[in-house]
């Protein structure tokens, strides 16, 4: 037996898995340094203030209230603009034209919207609507965030009405109902856990988005719902505040960063239960 | 005869012929609006597409016609002359992400390779989980991040150790040339790495994940280690999917733009050392186009994010077209 190779293979085998080990434990201790300096850093800047005062000018106390509510509103309203325009594309691909030609390109180009930089997407936006308006806007913000949600719930929406089995369909077909009818009757129902959870997945990927706000609804440091006027956003007062000098600010840019992301986890996990329990029932 | 049908869910009895007919036309009618609407959806994604390259284009036709090809090719990027050049931040993107998958692509393949070959089995969904939180988590978080905490503490301490080991070796003393700025091309290269790890580990433990057990099961039965089976068995059948991963992982980090604003020092030249301030295309964008006064200095940021768009079009494309490959092999 040529033990001197056995050796060397098994060395070589205990080496590549204490590197597997070791990739593990380096992946793994970047989530818990990331989340322990943020948790450390925003629970000490957290109080009510944050929740009920302005944007400070620079050296005095406030909070964050006019990016949160700016940040809501814009969500809100690209989550109204973005979700019926991908749930029906996604409708139109997972049911009407399942093996169409279109179906094909329009997949293969939501695909490469769902990782286009998002930056691309806010100087889209500027050219088509803040170059013609004339003047920053809480719309276009919005209308950017919108152009992020499509991709998101196009791709979960074709998956899950994909998973529908058919045996549903025919059974609708079968007493008579119209195409239409069955999609919004069975196919819509059977769905619902999966696109709800898109939509959640959809309104945590844009509470984070940073780039295609800071040129489309800009900043504002004062309170306003005028959205025909530049709109505070947190992701871009965070931006702003940690990039300043001043101690107030980072610590606000902090805290702000703790909200955004406590609020992505809780929806992330919320979508993964969802999705859980769709795969038990 | 009594007949059934539903009319916005509620059940309406239809007595006669006349009645049923026009019951059903107008069932028909519903269902052909509703497919149109469906399609005209379907269509505007694709006509979003369409908007971003017409309109990236047109906003950068006045700095693309007044440069031309040395838009490409030169270096100098002066707002108060008005001349503009892409190469740095092109370069900056380049090496940035070039950094950040030298990185993350190795640590990714053998943290899969770990989660399907020898994490026990009541670990597998929480460390997958994590990992996939970890790519949840936006941009800006890792961007301040790496500026309040990263980067001073490589300025402390990696950085004076890499100068100081590096500084007498020909090639890689040019490379980390002093001072320790702390920001600079490196740092956001490892931010980057950072934030591309959980893409390119969850496509590849979905990839491994995919391998016949029967192929694995064959070799382990031949005698071959862990590793032998992971190396000669696992990574040639999922190449192909493997590779897709890397490209998207790519694409993500071309594009990146928060992440790596806050910590590259938004210098616009090229250096020879990696420890140097750089910037990048999306950096760059970010951090100018606010303040950009004159219409050449706006198209020529539009032009930027043109550049990013098609360089990030054709590495996404890629990793589509070989996931869509793989899909298609799996599948039949």
């Amino acid at each position: 037996m040529d033990t001197a190779l056995y050796a060397k293979r098994r060395r070589r085998n205990v080496t590549t898995m204490a590197l597997a080990y070791g990739a593990t434990g380096f992946g793994l201790s970047w989530l818990v340094l990331i989340l322990a300096v943020l948790l450390w850093e925003g629970f000490s800047g957290l109080s009510l203030a944050v929740f009920t005062e302005m944007t400070p000018p620079p050296g005095s106390a406030g909070g964050l209230l006019n990016p949160i509510v700016g940040s809501l509103v814009m969500t809100i309203i690209a989550v109204l603009i973005g979700t019926p325009l991908g749930m029906l594309a996604g409708t139109y691909m997972a049911e009407y034209g399942r093996y169409d030609k279109l179906t094909m390109v329009v997949r293969f180009i939501n695909d490469i919207l769902l990782s286009a930089p998002s930056i691309v997407v806010g100087l889209f936006v500027y050219e088509v609507m803040v170059a013609q308006m004339g003047h920053f806007s809480g719309w276009a913000g919005a209308v950017s965030l919108a152009v992020i949600v499509v991709p998101v719930v196009v791709r979960t929406t074709e998956d899950m009405l994909t998973l529908v089995p058919d045996t549903l369909r025919e059974a609708a077909a079968s007493i008579g109902l119209p195409r239409s009818l069955m999609i919004q009757k069975v196919a819509y129902r059977a769905a619902r856990a999966g696109m709800i959870t898109g939509v959640l997945l959809a309104v945590a990927r844009i509470s984070g988005e940073t780039a295609p706000l800071l040129f489309t609804a800009l900043n504002n440091q004062f309170w306003s719902l005028n959205l025909n006027a530049p709109v505070s956003s947190l992701p871009v007062v965070i931006f702003q505040f940690a990039l300043s000098p001043y101690k107030d600010w980072q610590k606000l840019a902090w805290t702000g960063a703790l909200i955004i992301t406590l609020a992505v986890l809780a929806l992330s996990i919320v979508a993964r239960i969802l999705t859980a329990q769709r795969k038990t029932s | 005869m009594v007949d059934v049908a539903l009319d916005g869910g509620s059940a309406v009895s239809v007595r006669n012929q006349a009645d049923r007919a026009q019951v059903l036309q107008r069932l028909r009618l519903g269902d052909m609006a509703f497919r149109n609407l469906t399609r005209g959806a379907a269509l505007i994604v694709l006509l979003i597409l369409g908007g971003i390259i017409v309109s990236l284009v047109i906003g950068a036709w006045p700095a693309l016609e007044k440069f031309g090809f040395r838009f490409l090719t030169t270096e100098v990027w002066n707002p108060v002359t008005e001349k503009f050049g892409a190469i740095a931040p092109i370069y900056g993107t380049i090496v940035t992400s070039l950094i950040a998958m030298l990185i993350a692509v190795p640590v990714g393949l053998f943290i899969a390779l770990f989660l399907t070959e020898l994490c026990p089995m009541w670990l597998r969904r929480p460390i997958g989980i994590a990992i996939e939180l970890l790519a949840g988590i936006p941009s800006i978080i890792y961007g301040i991040w790496g500026l309040f905490v990263f980067a001073p503490f490589l300025q402390q301490h990696v950085q004076p150790f890499l100068i100081a080991v590096f500084g007498e070796i020909p090639i890689l003393s040019t490379l980390f040339a002093g001072p320790p700025y702390g920001i600079g091309v490196f740092t956001a290269g490892l931010i980057l790495a950072i934030m591309v790890l959980p893409f390119i580990t969850s496509i590849s433990r979905d990839v491994f994940e995919a391998v016949p057990p029967v192929l694995k099961e064959a070799a382990y039965g031949l005698g071959c280690t862990t590793w032998e089976v992971a190396r000669y068995v696992v990574l040639p059948y999922t190449r192909v999917g493997v590779i897709g991963g890397v490209m998207l992982g790519l694409g993500r980090a071309l594009g990146e733009t928060m992440a790596v604003t806050f910590v590259i020092g938004n210098a616009h030249r090229i250096s020879g050392s990696l420890l140097a301030p750089g910037t990048t295309i999306s950096a760059t964008i970010a951090n100018e186009f606010t303040e950009a006064v004159g219409d050449l200095y706006t198209s020529a940021l539009i032009a930027l994010g043109l550049i990013l768009f098609v360089i990030t079009f054709i590495v996404l494309a890629i990793a589509r077209l070989l996931l869509m490959r793989l899909n298609a092999r799996v599948g039949g």
